[in-house]
């Protein structure tokens, strides 16, 4: 009895005694919608999403930090949710709704998330804050409660090397409040 | 990471006989379900995992919560630790569950992952996690790097001499107080499995984590109506505030008459190899006045059975004052 038949193939369907072992040969096409766009991509079935983005098709805003969903450096938004991309298979996301943070603003249309990390200096080195970013604007439909502690630990999963911490809080305060952003120590 | 086919399941049936193929349902399965990846792409970017098919279940039609006519509740294989740690009738009355899922993983991690997925979490042991270190659970034979090595974390209850692995979701600890029941589909059809007997202990064969077989599918979780009167807490102890694994947690769900512990449900998460439900602990409750002294003795009662190892003897003391502290605020009078 052989069911796999009844299984939609995403990738071909060889049996695992004859599985390729080497890299590449075993590609899946893949058609992704990524920020209102689609693409079509032939990838390895072992390409995560955050890959696909940032070695593919050049969204270099998600950042590889522990590339193991410690970090948060790869937060983009799935279906509105936000997800670590570098614990997806993008061949596993057809049909989603996928957001990066090149979705959420551009240099000359920030997003309001955008303007209160530039207004409170929410950084230093810059590498986790577009996930620190992508993480805030999810957050803001959250049920997150009011209190700074709400924020910090609805943002735990964000890890900010620098420790620009304090600052981070207070852009996502500012935003939540609709207040001027204000610049803490 | 190994190379893998990717297969989408379109029903159960086809998602059961696909996995039925692999030789096991436990560690080094050539077949494995894949849901939210939390644990199994990080386990295969280590080679810890080396499946070689996967089958997406994401798309089945498993990720509903809804209350069962007994007043209990029923929860998709597939359903987001997210979705059910805020669901209004998982706050209101099964608070324990909630809020043991909120207190693990992050935002992000807690959207992906699933309550099938989190049932099947494997450990944080660092010898576990690196291939290069000798582990019976991950291969079998090889020795226990844990014992007598970086065993700060890990478990004093319910090990053996062939592995000292914690169980590392906070989620489990809340269902085995809640006595939830875990419905599987296999090639044999339909059982359901009370959650103290789905986690097996490690024994010799620390490669078996659960009572599963291949091909067997969990296509749903339900938890028994509340008890009337009770209330329930999750309290966990870690070395960060968030975003941590627990090194003592407690999950209890008492109910108290006329100052009297009525019914008490018990199990410690952090401590052991499986999620551990204390019957010893609920003994030493039932029936008697809810006061600290009674607490502390249902505390020692619970890790009477400890066995700490060179790094980890903190924990005995840690989980006892955790399961007292759990049980002083889950009874006191607002």
């Amino acid at each position: 009895m052989d069911n796999e038949s009844d299984l939609e193939p995403v990738v071909s369907a060889a049996e695992p005694a004859t599985a390729p072992t080497t890299v590449g040969n075993d590609s899946v096409h893949v058609k992704l919608k990524i920020n209102g766009k689609d693409y079509a991509l032939d990838i390895d079935p072992r390409v995560t999403l955050l890959d696909a983005l940032r070695e593919r098709l050049q969204l270099t805003g998600s950042k590889k930090g522990c590339d193991h969903g410690q970090c948060g450096a790869c937060t983009v938004h799935i279906n509105g949710r936000r997800v670590n991309s570098c614990l997806c298979f993008a061949a596993m996301h057809e049909g989603d709704e996928i957001t990066t943070l090149e979705g959420i603003g551009q240099p000359e249309n920030l997003h309001p998330v955008q303007s209160a990390f530039v207004a409170c200096d929410a950084y230093q080195c810059g590498y986790c804050t577009p996930g620190q970013i992508m993480s805030a604007v999810a957050l803001l439909k959250e049920p997150c409660g009011p209190e700074d502690a709400d924020v910090k630990e609805f943002m735990s999963g964000n890890i900010c090397r620098c420790g620009a911490y304090p600052n981070i809080v207070a852009a996502i305060q500012s935003v939540r409040q609709n207040a001027k952003p204000q610049r803490t120590g | 990471m190994k190379t893998f086919a990717l297969t989408r399941a379109s029903d159960s049936a086809q998602a059961i006989a696909s996995a039925a193929k692999a030789s096991t349902a436990q560690q080094g399965a050539e077949i494995r379900f894949i849901g939210g990846g939390t644990t199994l792409i990080d386990l295969m970017k280590l080679n810890v995992e080396q499946p070689q098919r996967l089958v997406d279940i994401n798309r089945l039609p498993l990720d509903k919560i809804e209350a069962l006519p007994d007043g209990g509740l029923t929860i998709g294989a597939v359903v987001r630790n997210s979705d059910l740690a805020y669901h209004p009738l998982v706050c209101k009355n099964y608070a324990v569950l909630s809020e043991a899922i909120l207190s693990g993983a992050s935002a992000q991690l807690r959207n992906m992952a699933t309550t099938a997925g989190n049932l099947l979490q494997r450990t944080r042991c660092m010898y576990f996690r690196a291939t290069d270190m000798p582990c019976n659970k991950r291969e079998p034979g090889t020795g226990c790097a844990a014992i007598g090595g970086a065993n700060r974390s890990l478990a004093i209850l319910g090990t053996s001499e062939h592995c000292i692995a914690t169980n590392p979701s906070d989620m489990n600890v809340a269902m085995a107080a809640l006595e939830a029941t875990i419905h599987v589909r296999g090639t044999k059809g339909e059982r359901s499995i009370p959650i103290a007997d789905f986690h097996v202990l490690p024994g010799n064969t620390p490669q078996r984590e659960t009572v599963l077989e291949p091909g067997d599918l969990i296509t749903h979780v339900t938890l028994p109506p509340p008890a009337p009167g009770s209330r329930s807490l999750y309290l966990k102890l870690r070395d960060r505030a968030s975003y941590e694994f627990a090194l003592a947690s407690a999950a209890v769900v008492v109910t108290v008459a006329n100052g009297k512990v009525t019914r008490a449900r018990i199990a410690l998460g952090g401590v052991g190899t499986k999620p551990w439900r204390s019957t010893e602990a609920e003994g030493e409750l039932t029936g008697q006045s809810a006061t600290e002294v009674v607490f502390r003795k249902a505390a020692e009662a619970a890790l009477r059975g400890a066995k700490p190892q060179s790094e980890n003897g903190f924990k005995v003391e840690l989980a006892k004052r955790c399961l007292v502290h759990a049980l002083k605020l889950a009874t006191q009078t607002a």
